[in-house]
């Protein structure tokens, strides 16, 4: 079977280097059969690497320990499901995922625009070129077909990793990374063929979205991942892989931004693909980070020699990036002028501009402490004060836009009717901002302001859906008529709540620690935690101990906790947290447990307030998605009208 | 291994026929070019974009109008100037239509 998986991987390999370099010559000397011989080895990629990473499940189905890598990741007793998370618990897998992915999307997407020939000409040898790359891994570098004489049982799986969010987080993060390729190839495809029209973002529009969802429901998988498994009552922690995700979620953001004011303005056309090749070059980066071993991360789960490569890559894609736009420079000189300061396209720059700040203030916390060993052999980190203040200077800034901006006209908006569309918005700010520092909430300025401000864009993101439905006589119309914008509404509202949890959670939490014997009580916030007793649990590969904790509020039981620790076989010991939500004030009660002597334990709880609004906002964020991405049959007609008469 | 080497062969070969399948389907064309568009075609595409814009900003000027986003004043102010960029964009991707209704109008 390896050799099998050796073999589609070599022939993905060839594949895909054929599409580059008969791609290339095919759109430069205007070849129509080699550009469509090209395109065509791209869609056998996928079905060879498929192949591939067929094998690769197989081998950890059936635990065949004579495949280095399965022996590597997985153990004799692990469950079906972790063991098939193994695919993307490695190294090699997770390269091997991004290759799958990646000539899955590169394939669709040319499919879909076939018909676009002298675009899709230079599209098809850029994705092929990042394939090569990764390809080229899997078969010289990095391979996961090695094989071996079987032991009797494989190293096991990190228990962290063996969590339900374990099985979505990884492939949803790598969905989203791999998904931000399509929308580069596609513009570095539009700049290589001189074609800077518009047609390259109505054709990548949805897959820029659809990257843009899975990057940021990934990042919310792990955020409760972090917040279930590590057992430390965070959710984020600006590790630096965490980070690398956020980045080119932020750049990707910028860009939804940005492409709607060339799409209505015919403006910013260099920023466009300056935007969208930093958020690819940000996902190639992330992956670096994560696979490189350069940094040490909770997320670093191999230590590997594979960082100069992609270094490599990185720089690589860089230069070319950077080379096609500065050529094309001319074709891309916008002939409209942004008309006022006081303008929604205006607020959309300066939400640019924050979000693109953040990005970059964020990257250099990462890299400064690579940087500095490199540069100077220093050991320097950066730690939560740096990007919390950033966060704050930058973060709270954006949450305020996200509210003016829908207010404020196209073009340019007068006074007179800025004052009669904020009036209520502010009015309800104000107003919540004074009850919150009546009701005590002043003790953190950022969470006052963050309450403050989320009241004037739930307000104003209110107002739009009710006037708009006054003037469309109908709620449904209103959304049907323009689903990008109502549907980035509902995005901006689960932000909203997002940024409610967060400060809730953090600015207005309570912590405290104690050692408690059975039959003792501790209280906080509230609520009193009563020791009842000690159990011991097993599990298919562990054993553990449970500390049942009866929690109760105003005097009556409300629930029964059960945190301790899981012992497994191979991997060593896992905290277990257990955590009481409370639907009355939509917080938690979370608690950890280690047992200190005899049945006795240290007990750590903290309370955090509205945490659920974050899990929430999940939910409404992919409503939000799913509203702007649904097709709009008015506009694919009027798009199709647009380049019916046009030349392919 | 040699179902793998089997496989792994008949994998190859389909690949190959299916890289090959536009030289295997088109032997000798016509033309093997890849259409390009003119200077004609793409300056017809730029002002078929440029009126979707145009129409777009006075959809929106109205919707923000009757939302209550944009004041009667604001409103008399910017309609003007963007019904002309429409209109000269419709102009000069129609210009023998135009000319008719222009015949039409002056009664010639």
């Amino acid at each position: 079977m390896a050799a099998l998986g050796r073999a589609a991987l070599l022939l993905s390999f060839g594949l895909v280097l054929y599409a580059v370099v008969a791609g290339s010559f095919a759109a430069w000397r205007r070849r129509r059969r080699l550009a469509l011989s090209a395109q065509n080895a791209l869609l056998a990629a996928f079905g060879t690497t498929l192949v591939a990473g067929g094998v690769l499940v197989a081998a950890l189905a059936r635990r065949d320990f004579s495949f280095v890598y399965v022996a590597g990741h997985i153990s004799r007793h692990l469950p079906l499901a972790y063991r098939l998370s193994a695919f993307w618990g490695g190294q090699e897998g997770s390269l091997l995922l991004w290759l799958t992915i990646l000539s899955g999307y590169g394939a669709l997407a040319v499919w879909l625009n076939r018909r676009n020939t002298d675009l899709i000409a230079w599209v098809v040898p850029v994705l092929a070129g990042i394939a090569s790359f990764f390809a080229f891994m899997l078969v010289f570098v990095s391979s996961p077909f090695e094989v071996q004489p079987a032991p009797a049982d494989g190293a096991g799986m990190v228990p962290s990793l063996q969590n339900p969010y374990m099985l979505a987080h990884p492939p949803m993060l790598y969905l989203g990374y791999v998904g931000l390729t399509i929308p580069f190839a596609f513009a570095m495809g539009a700049l290589l063929s001189r074609r800077t029209d518009e047609r390259w973002i109505v054709a990548t529009r949805r897959w820029t979205l659809l990257a843009w969802t899975f990057l940021g429901v990934g990042q919310l998988l792990g955020a409760h991942w972090a917040y279930v498994e590590i057992g430390w009552g965070g959710y984020y922690a600006w590790d630096p892989v965490e980070n690398a995700a956020l980045m080119p979620w932020l750049a990707s953001t910028a860009f939804l931004h940005s492409v709607m004011i060339q799409e209505k303005r015919g403006m910013l056309k260099v920023w466009n693909m300056v935007l969208v090749s930093l958020a690819f070059l940000l996902s190639v980066f992330g992956t670096f980070l994560t696979r490189s071993g350069v940094i040490n991360s909770i997320h670093s789960f191999s230590k590997s020699s594979i960082g100069g490569w992609f270094l490599g890559f990185v720089i690589g894609c860089t230069v070319f990036s950077v080379a096609v736009i500065y050529l094309r420079l001319p074709l891309l000189r916008a002939r409209t002028r942004l008309e006022s300061l006081v303008s929604r396209e205006a607020t959309f720059l300066y939400n640019n501009l924050l979000l693109v700040a953040l990005c970059l203030t964020i990257l250099w916390g990462v890299m400064y402490p690579l940087l500095s060993q490199a540069v100077r052999g220093e050991t320097r980190s950066v730690s939560k004060p740096y990007y919390d203040f950033f966060l704050h200077s930058f973060g709270l800034p954006l949450l305020l836009l996200m509210g003016i901006g829908p207010l404020v006209a196209w073009r340019r908006a007068s006074l007179r009717s800025l004052g009669k569309t904020f009036l209520v918005p502010l009015a309800a700010a104000v107003v919540v901002g004074v009850v919150l520092i009546a009701l005590g909430f002043g003790s953190s300025v950022p969470g006052l302001l963050a309450y403050t401000f989320s009241t004037f864009v739930a307000a104003s993101i209110a107002l739009e859906f009710w006037r708009g439905t006054r003037a469309t006589g109908s709620l449904v119309r209103l959304v049907g008529r323009n689903r990008r914008r109502y549907g980035g509404y509902l995005v901006h509202a689960a932000v909203l709540l997002l940024a409610i949890g967060i400060a809730g959670s953090s600015a207005y939490q309570t912590i405290r620690e104690r050692t408690l014997a059975p039959g003792q009580s501790m209280s906080l916030a509230g609520y009193t935690l009563t020791y009842r007793t000690l159990e011991g649990v097993q599990g298919a590969n562990y054993k553990g101990f449970r500390a049942l904790l009866d929690v109760s509020r105003g005097g009556s039981h409300v629930a029964t906790v059960d945190p301790g620790e899981n012992d497994y076989a191979i991997e060593g010991p896992a905290n277990e947290a257990s955590v009481y939500h409370d639907p009355r004030t939509l917080g938690d009660v979370f608690t950890i447990a280690q047992i200190v002597k005899g049945s006795s334990i240290d007990l750590k709880v903290l309370v955090k307030p509205l945490v659920n609004l974050i899990w929430a906002a999940g939910f409404l964020f992919v409503f939000g998605s799913l509203v702007a991405l649904w097709p709009d049959a008015v506009e694919q007609r009027r798009l199709a009208e647009r380049y019916a008469a046009a030349p392919a | 291994m040699t179902v793998a080497l089997v496989v792994g062969a008949a994998l190859a070969l389909c690949a190959v026929v299916f890289v090959a399948r536009p030289f295997l389907r088109e032997p000798a064309p016509a033309s093997d070019r890849l259409d390009e568009p003119g200077e004609l075609d793409r300056r017809r595409l730029e002002l078929v974009e440029e009126r979707d814009r145009a129409l777009a900003a006075l959809k929106e000027l109205e919707f923000d109008h009757r939302t209550g986003k944009v004041t009667d004043a604001d409103y008399r102010e910017q309609v003007g100037p963007l019904r002309r960029r429409a209109a000269a964009a419709l102009r000069a991707l129609e210009p023998r239509a135009e000319a008719r209704h222009e015949r039409v109008a002056s009664g010639r």
